[in-house]
């Protein structure tokens, strides 16, 4: 069905003089270059012309986009031709900062903004130095006394009244700022020389890997307080928490020892020989040199994360899939779920397209 | 861990032991002491938690009768059978998932990554705009996704029909079926026979070829024993193949096929989702072939489908393999998302016992040990295919 672009089939030499017009000139040597490549655009134009035309008739043509508050009968009476967009003034609030108090909600928006500033320096490479660990430890700080509040004259708001995208994003940073160092740990003592080292960290990976996060969640929310001593407990997003971090030191630790892999092994000799201890060896000549080869891998193992947290809709915490889920409960407004999921797909969208970009740049310039 | 260089070598303490596997001993000594002393303690508070309300630990509790509803299963059930049984109809429903997944997820996966290296621009535009898009949005919304389109579907009465026999409605999808009795079976199992006959004739005929190098046609055998073998037995014994239309009776269908809204929106959303990473893993593989393999294939005057199948897939694959893997284990843990929807799988399955009979342990060490099964056989398998297709350097 389709002809494969690199396959050289004729000799580079033959190429045509080029000449006409250059518009035309590209439509015949990408969309027409031959008979069946020149159909196949045909039908494609039209399947595509078909789909776009009607989904701007629905989502836009006859879309609401505004209606009074909490009214949804325009909504109805457009049910089935056009899109409802007035959903989204009407629930972000309550989407994207789900039942945190009101008048509040400056708080977590705030925090959101200090993620997403939290990673964008992260991704600067002058930046990646010694002194990174010092802000993520900073930023996450302010972020909890920003979420938490109790102190400088902010209101004390429980861990039951978050939601939204900041709970995702907490669950996600969080996971990666924990599960990133036991990744590491995990990775080296998958490489020791020590069997019961070594067989203790294949038996944690090698069991959290076989299982879905979904039991893991499930064990969280269930069995953790059979685990405790009676009268200990946590709180549920604390022991969601838990679990994703487990989960995520897991999958990184067989991302980091690919990267251990990749050392010379003359590296590790040359640092035996300058007599550096196990742990100096690992931190000032071998880790640096792995974690730079696995960066890619990293960020999509990052991209993967930050989609799983979603799963902790199926134990009732209230991320931002959660909260669009909830939202649409709402009996006058609970036709229009299609509408809610496009908008939270385009906010997770948004996230994961920029980490993959920047996953992709990286892999375009390794090695200069 | 450590040999200092300043010093004079380490002094023996213990006969051979030096001061490196004194070392080492006592990281190890103290790991796994942190480690027993955790699950101990996690271990002792069980215990008493457990007797404290008085539920006893076993699988004792797999003999009774489980009293939940499963809609839509692979075996036949009913809420009088044992939790056992219920078990067993939620693997059968798991795997009844991954299965045809792991199937449509490669046909089209590869689809699309051969989409996505198109001259066509076009064709390769709209590939990458479905793998950007399909693979950063979480799957479990995609699945409720799926799942709300499913319900918005007309009712059984004003179902559509892009084909005839074929009914979409919010009932799910229903097809016509040929009911599969014993006596299909045998001609089923006469078919499989040919398969496995061909498949050792075909091993001669290359070693045959192998030694004198003339060529020998397969294709008389493979039409001879997977289709000819098999057509006459059921003309012999006169098996029935009448296909069963559904028929709307009152607000249902009657007969045919049916693929549950929670199982359809689960095949497409576990399918299409990853399908998006094949494509990707699929488009690589090719990539990685070098030019050169192309060009000496075209030198050599090859026609085309017999350059791609001989010199360009057999190299591709070798890097295609091992990522598919993964894949394929992804899909099948994946699948588990199916109780945010109501598709009793087996984690779903496992959850409701986990609820009705408070078995923490005894759930959750079933669940871990259906998915470490599955994983180990996919792996498994791949590992032998890889092994297949390696590289086998003389």
């Amino acid at each position: 069905m389709t002809v494969i672009a690199d396959i050289p089939d004729a000799p580079r030499a033959a190429r045509r003089p080029q000449s006409g017009n250059p518009v035309l000139r590209w439509l015949r040597a990408n969309l027409f270059s031959s008979i069946p490549n020149g159909i196949l655009s045909v039908v494609l134009l039209a399947i595509l012309a078909k789909g776009i035309f009607s989904f701007v008739q629905w989502g836009i043509a006859n879309a609401v986009w505004l209606t009074p508050a909490n009214d949804s009968s325009a909504c109805r009476a457009a049910r089935g031709v056009g899109a409802c967009w007035a959903i989204i003034p009407e629930k972000y609030r309550f989407i994207l900062f789900g039942t945190y108090p009101f008048d509040e909600q400056w708080r977590p928006a705030l925090a959101v903004l200090l993620f997403i500033a939290l990673f964008y320096l992260s991704t600067r490479r002058a930046l990646w130095r010694r002194e990174l660990v010092l802000l993520w430890i900073g930023a996450l700080a302010l972020i909890s006394v920003l979420m938490w509040g109790g102190v400088l004259g902010l209101s004390f708001v429980p861990q039951d009244r978050w939601g939204g995208l900041p709970v995702t994003l907490i669950l996600a940073t969080f996971g990666l700022a924990f599960g990133f160092p036991l990744g590491i740990l995990v990775a080296l003592g998958r490489r020791s020389k020590l069997p019961a080292i070594r067989s203790l960290s294949v038996l944690y990976v090698e069991l959290i890997r076989g299982v879905p996060l979904v039991s893991l969640l499930f064990m969280a929310s269930v069995m953790f307080p059979l685990f405790m001593p009676s009268g200990f407990n946590i709180d549920k997003l604390l022991r969601a928490q838990i679990a994703i971090i487990l989960f995520a030191g897991a999958y990184l630790a067989e991302v980091i020892r690919g990267g251990l892999q990749a050392v010379p092994r003359g590296q590790y000799e040359a640092a035996d020989a300058l007599g550096l201890s196990y742990w100096r060896k690992n931190r000032l000549i071998i880790l640096p040199q792995a974690i730079r080869h696995v960066i890619p891998p990293l960020v999509n193992t990052f991209i993967a994360f930050f989609k799983d947290t979603s799963l902790v809709l199926i134990i009732g915490i209230f991320d931002l899939l959660t909260t669009a889920k909830t939202a649409i409960i709402d009996p006058a407004w609970q036709q229009f779920s299609v509408e809610v999921y496009i908008f939270v797909a385009a906010i997770y969208f948004v996230f994961c397209f920029a980490m993959s970009r920047y996953s992709r740049g990286l892999e375009a310039t390794r090695g200069r | 861990m450590t040999i200092d260089a300043r010093r004079p070598p380490p002094r023996r303490l213990f006969g051979a032991w030096g001061r490196r596997e004194l070392q080492g001993l006592f990281w190890q000594v103290l790991v796994v002491g942190i480690a027993v002393a955790v699950i101990g303690f996690l271990w002792s508070n069980t215990v008493t938690n457990l007797s404290a309300r008085r539920i006893t630990t076993g699988f004792a509790f797999l003999g009774r009768e489980a009293g939940m509803p499963i809609a839509d299963s692979l075996f036949a059930y009913n809420p009088k059978d044992t939790y056992l049984w219920a078990f067993v109809v939620g693997v059968g429903n798991t795997l009844r998932v991954a299965v045809i997944g792991i199937v449509l997820a490669t046909v089209l996966g590869t689809l699309i990554g051969i989409s996505r290296l198109s001259a066509n621009w076009l064709l390769s535009r709209l590939a990458a705009v479905y793998v950007e898009t399909l693979r950063d949005i979480p799957l479990l919304l995609q699945l409720l996704f799926w799942y709300v389109l499913m319900q918005a579907l007309p009712a059984a009465r004003a179902a559509w029909r892009p084909v005839e026999g074929v009914f979409l409605s919010n009932r799910g999808l229903i097809l016509p079926a040929i009911p599969i009795g014993p006596p299909q079976l045998w001609v089923l199992g006469a078919a499989v026979l040919g398969c496995a006959g061909f498949y050792l004739i075909r091993r001669r005929l290359i070693a045959q070829q192998m030694r004198d190098g003339r060529p020998r046609p397969a294709w008389p055998f493979a039409l001879g024993l997977i289709i000819v073998l098999p057509a006459a037995l059921s003309l012999v014994l006169g098996v029935p193949w009448t296909i069963e239309w559904p028929q709307l009776r009152g607000f249902n269908f009657v007969g045919g096929l049916t693929l549950a809204p929670e199982y359809f929106a689960l095949l497409i959303a576990l399918v299409t989702y990853t399908s998006a990473f094949i494509a990707e893993i699929v488009r690589s593989g090719i990539q990685s072939v070098p030019r050169g393999q192309w060009d000496a294939a075209n030198a050599l005057g090859l026609r085309r489908s017999f350059m791609l199948r001989k010199i360009i897939l057999p190299q591709a694959l070798r890097v295609i393999v091992p990522p598919m893997t993964s894949q394929y284990l992804n899909l099948t843990k994946n699948s588990s998302l199916a109780v945010a929807i109501g598709y009793q799988d087996v984690v779903s399955v496992a959850n409701t016992t986990l609820n009705q009979t408070g078995q923490a342990i005894e759930a959750i060490a079933l669940i871990m040990a259906v998915f470490l099964t599955i994983s180990l056989s996919i792996s498994f398998f791949m590992n032998w295919y890889n092994a297949r297709i390696a590289l086998v350097e003389r």
